[in-house]
């Protein structure tokens, strides 16, 4: 009896490996719902070869009743895994691991991303993925805008339009969101709930003492460009103040390159960020700014006021998660922060969901995606219960105007007016699969010569050796 | 073995036993170890990675790997990073070690609560060097407590970034490493100790000898299986050293890499599943540990032949 | 140390046994310090909350002890079962690793065979392999034998620990005498039976050793887990931390790494207190000695 469920399940998969192969992707998925039966029915082979061999034409439309009994999805942390479990209608949790919709099985696999684990994981399991047997596949994955392009751009994510999501549907979107996961085709792979805009959030206390005003207008004229910027930082380091971290300022430099970092396969130093290296080499030198890594005890000092740091960089969940807002002795809990848009436009974090090619779930991926990135309602409850940036044009339009998204530890101010005209600015024409290695490398290397330790071509030489050790076939 | 004669059959009966205690570790290596090592070595001949989720290769290139490695002189100077880092840790472990395996077995020196000090000194090894290193990473932070302590006392006029520098960041992987692993030698020369007979301490003692030429005359050559040991494996150890220095210094991508160990570098191969390169490194990893051991193993049995 | 030469000076020949033994306290307190000192900074660490410890560090705990450990047990992740797999783990490695090593040492120790100077070499050259050299080949093999997943390729590569089989055989060289398997042989013991109850015995501070190292090495051990494990019931303690680690920003809370790393480090202590007993306490060392 197991040779032979064995059998019909390996003729399934070989003739919709078939399928697969001729091109015809919107057919995948129908073509693999009768494998989730076969593991109820073992007679099923010779029914499994007929419908498989009759490819459905309209694969989004198929009734649930005839798709997998499990869903899987994959992903690094559990932030998505909450976002479904309070916003997802239908949703019950099982365990940490487990949940159920109707009834299909919910089963989330959860990889860390430390040490390259969670892609290392999806490179291993997604390029099978259309063969693997009908449980196991995997049905929606998530990715980080940094590595985002290196999934999109390959057969392993179905496009929106074969789940049978139309461009009307994400109209509400912002554009940069979809840049991310867009192919080289100029196909849509995928779609994000939040907006992460960000921008600058100074010190109030620190502006007042270096600008004389902590006014968001004002103090934004005062860090308006770069040169500007630079300006300011010097001033507030003869106030006895730090600007910020060159690591802190290097996300909108990067955000705003004017080519990609790999062209024709060379490693190419956009002019952007030589500027980024030689303003943080100039304010370093200066005092005015430090070569803290993100994250760390030293980079924290300054939440309270006696780190004198005069600004961070980020976007709206750095205001709730990253400030200490409960902590008495921070800066904001006595709502002494300020936000304005800053030197340029740029983004930082955010998830996005992509469907993986072979799920056989389609019709339930398609409204997860949906619910979870389009429906208003639910990202209105996403903003407020969350305080997650929601990706919506219109709810972010109605936080600008109501009291509702004022924000106690910036003051009172109203921040979401600048993020969402934050948002329309970002520009991600130059996003590259090799982007995440890249910058790793760049903002590393480049932390010896602001020291002092190393001349900047020997630091250029050992970010090239980096690179090359990610990406052996990029040359310079 | 049907055929052997029957007066060597009884020592046969007996001998075959070897054989037949060594079938599970020969079994386990072969398919668990062994394997996988000829597929590395295999892998080193050919260019074979991911870029992303492209597959490069596998493509037959001989030896360009190795002769890469080589030309660009990373192997000397991450082999070099190494030795200085475990040697630095590694002499004062072994003083340590020794002079605390001394002491405890001293019996004029009478040692109280000597079981106490004797189980907390292994202690450190049971924290995750993961952790440990987090540890460290607040202690010498910037505006860690060795900062302020430091300017309190008036050493430092403003805060040092001992993480940033190569000679302060290269002590500290000594000195955890000492620190993890001094309890461990100390243990294995004790229970070596424990099997040498007390009878020859105290005809040693009677006969008046100190307790340092005890230690010397006695104690030490008694050790001598066990050191060797200790030095081996320690040797190994080293060598492929990655925990402390890649959890300390974030995988060491600064320009200089002066705490990169040869592990770390083969790491950084590993993110791009680079099969080839790493291999080729393996290879050279495998080579360097054996000339080493070879040195030091000679090096101690024909001196101890003398 | 200017005044060693009086008192005990024609038995010594060097320092007094005062001051020898002022110096040997001296250090053995410091060391003892410097080996605990981690423990106490853990326990703080574990009792303050994540906005606390980002302000740095400090020697006096906070009150965030139960909150962390409610946290973390009622947590989303599986930290009871990442124990219990810990546990089977380490344990079943630690016993297996031991047993086997010391009978393949016993193996070249006792017996002569035409192949034994040869396997004596192979092996010593197997222990020079850094373990990260064989991961790649590792993976594809265990996914081959499709054991990913499954304790097995993380349990039974230990039968064959080069270290472990290295350390035994050289103890045995210094306690183990041929004269007592020959003893036994001709009191008509097996030889199986010799080995189990008889060499065994003798071994027993060096399989205590042994034991703590490899249980400690096992249960702190992320590199190779972390290939092979990816079901979260099936996790090592040292993955869920790392998971812990890199919780986004919504749930990242240092104060529940700690504590977690707190929670995994209570029971090898507990087990290496246990096992220090025979190794501390001085077994009845060496039969033959008497």
């Amino acid at each position: 009896m197991k040779k032979k469920l064995l059998s019909s399940l390996l003729s399934v998969a070989m003739v919709s490996a078939l399928l697969v192969g001729c091109g015809n992707t919107a057919t995948a998925p129908a073509a693999e719902a009768p494998a989730a039966e076969a593991p109820a029915d073992d007679t099923a082979a010779a029914p499994a070869d007929d419908t498989a061999a009759a490819p459905a034409d309209d694969a989004a439309a198929a009734p649930a009743a005839d798709e997998g009994k499990v869903l899987n999805i994959q992903a690094w942390n559990e932030e998505f895994k909450s976002r479904v479990t309070d916003h997802y209608p239908g949703y019950e949790e099982v365990d940490a691991t487990h949940g159920k919709i109707g009834d299909v099985d919910v089963v989330w696999t959860i990889t860390p991303s430390e040490g390259n684990a969670y892609q290392n994981n999806l490179d291993s399991v997604l390029p099978g993925n259309v063969d693997a047997a009908a449980d196991d596949k995997v049905d929606l994955f998530l990715v980080e805008a940094d590595y985002a392009l290196k999934y999109v751009n390959a057969d392993v994510t179905l496009p929106l339009a074969d789940l049978g999501i139309t461009d009307a549907d994400l109209a509400d979107q912002y554009d940069y969101t979809k840049k991310v996961v867009t192919d080289a085709d100029g196909k849509l792979k995928g779609a994000s709930w939040q907006a992460c805009s960000a921008g600058l959030i100074y010190n109030r206390e620190a502006a007042k003492d270096v600008l004389g005003t902590d006014d968001p207008a004002e103090v934004q004229k005062a860090v308006a460009d770069w040169d500007k910027y630079v300006e300011t930082a010097k001033a507030a380091q003869a106030k006895g103040y730090k600007m910020c971290s060159v690591n802190d300022t290097y996300r909108t430099y990067s955000n705003n390159v004017s080519g990609k970092w790999v062209q024709n396969g060379a490693i190419v130093i956009d002019p952007n960020l030589k500027k980024w290296v030689d303003d943080s080499k100039a304010l370093v030198d200066a005092k005015a700014e430090t070569t803290d890594d993100l994250w760390g005890d030293d980079w924290a000092k300054g939440k309270r006021a006696d780190g004198k740091i005069f600004c961070y960089f980020g976007p709206a969940w750095f205001f709730n998660f990253c400030l200490d807002v409960d902590d008495e002795s921070t800066i904001a809990h006595a709502g002494g922060w300020g936000f304005c848009e800053g030197p340029q436009g740029y983004f930082w974090g955010g998830t996005w969901i992509c469907a993986a090619n072979g799920t056989d779930n389609p019709s339930l991926v398609k409204d997860i995606i949906l619910t979870m990135t389009t429906d208003k309602a639910v990202l209105k409850e996403i903003a407020t219960a969350d305080s997650d940036c929601v990706n919506s044009k219109s709810v972010l339009a109605d936080l600008a105007g109501s009291d509702d998204g004022n924000i106690a530890l910036l003051g009172g101010q109203n921040p979401y007016a600048e993020l969402a005209a934050g948002a329309e600015k970002i520009d991600l024409s130059n996003l590259s699969d090799y982007d995440q290695g890249c910058n790793e490398s760049f903002q590393q290397a480049m932390k010896d010569y602001f020291m002092g330790k190393v001349t900047y071509e020997e630091a250029v030489d050992a970010f090239v050796k980096s690179v090359q050790e990610k990406y052996p076939e990029v040359t310079y | 073995m049907a055929k052997e004669k029957k007066k060597t059959s009884q020592v046969v009966k007996y001998n075959k036993w070897g054989y037949i205690f060594l079938i599970p570790f020969i079994v386990v290596y072969l398919v668990f170890q062994l394997i996988p090592l000829i597929t590395t070595i295999y892998n080193s001949f050919f260019e074979n990675y991911m870029s992303g989720l492209k597959q490069v290769g596998p493509n037959w290139i001989g030896l360009t790997n190795y002769i890469t490695i080589f030309k660009n002189g990373d192997v000397p100077k991450y082999f070099a990073n190494t030795m200085i880092m475990w040697i630095a840790g590694f002499i004062p472990q072994i003083v340590l070690s020794l002079l605390l395996a001394a002491w405890f077995a001293d019996t004029r020196l009478r040692i109280k609560a000597a079981g106490f000090y004797k189980t907390v000194i292994y202690m450190p090894n049971l924290i995750m060097a993961s952790a440990f290193a987090m540890l460290f990473f607040t202690l010498f932070a910037k505006t860690g407590p060795i900062n302020s302590l430091m300017i309190q006392m008036g050493v430092f006029t403003e805060p040092y970034e001992f993480l940033t520098y190569t000679a302060s960041t290269r002590t500290i992987v000594a000195f955890m490493n000492c620190l993890m692993w001094f309890g461990n030698t100390t243990i294995l020369l004790m229970a070596g100790m424990m099997g040498i007979d007390n009878a020859l301490f105290e005809a040693a003692q009677v006969d008046g000898a100190t307790s340092t030429q005890v230690f010397f005359r006695v104690t030490l050559p008694l050790l001598r299986p066990i050191l060797l040991f200790v030095l081996i494996t320690s040797l190994i150890g080293g060598l492929q050293m990655f925990d402390v220095p890649q959890v300390l210094t974030n995988g060491d991508k600064t320009a200089l890499r002066q705490i990169t160990t040869m592990i770390m570098y083969l790491n950084n191969h590993l993110y791009s599943k680079n099969f080839g390169m790493a291999g080729a490194l393996s290879v050279f990893l495998f080579i360097i540990t054996g000339i080493l051991s070879i040195i030091v193993y000679k090096f101690s049995t024909s001196e101890s032949n003398e | 140390m200017s005044m060693p030469n009086e008192e005990y000076n024609d038995v010594e020949g060097g320092l007094g046994l005062f001051a020898r033994r002022l110096i040997a306290y001296i250090v053995l307190v410091l060391l003892t310090f410097l080996c605990l000192f981690w423990f106490y900074l853990l326990f703080i660490n574990s009792s303050r909350s994540n906005s606390e410890l980002s302000r740095g560090f400090t020697l006096i705990p906070s009150t965030f002890f139960m909150q962390n450990f409610n946290n973390v047990i009622h947590g989303t992740l599986p930290i009871m079962k990442g124990m219990r797999n810990s546990f089977i783990i380490a344990g079943t490695c630690a016993i297996i690793s031991t047993y086997f090593s010391a009978m393949t040492a016993y193996a070249i120790h006792v017996y002569d065979f035409k192949a034994k100077k040869a396997i004596f070499t192979f092996i010593l050259g197997v222990m020079m392999i850094p373990t990260q050299v064989t991961a790649l080949g590792f993976i594809k093999l265990v996914e081959g034998m499709k054991l990913m997943n499954s304790f097995i390729p993380l349990i039974v590569p230990s039968i064959a620990a080069p270290a472990t089989f290295y350390y035994m055989k050289q103890y045995m060289d210094s306690t183990l005498p041929h004269a007592i398997v020959e003893a036994a042989r001709i009191d008509g013991s097996s030889e199986w039976r010799t080995f189990n109850t008889i060499s065994l015995p003798i071994m027993k501070p060096a399989i205590a050793v042994q034991m703590i190292f490899t249980f400690v090495a096992n249960w702190n051990n992320y590199f190779t887990p972390a290939l092979i494990l990816k079901k979260d019931e099936m996790k090592t303690l040292p993955i869920l931390i790392a998971q812990l680690r890199s919780a986004d920003f919504l749930k990242f809370d240092m104060g529940q790494v700690y504590m977690t790393i707190a929670i995994s480090i209570a029971p090898v202590i507990i087990v290496y207190i246990i096992l220090s007993r025979s190794i501390v306490g001085g077994v009845a060392v060496g039969s033959v000695k008497g």
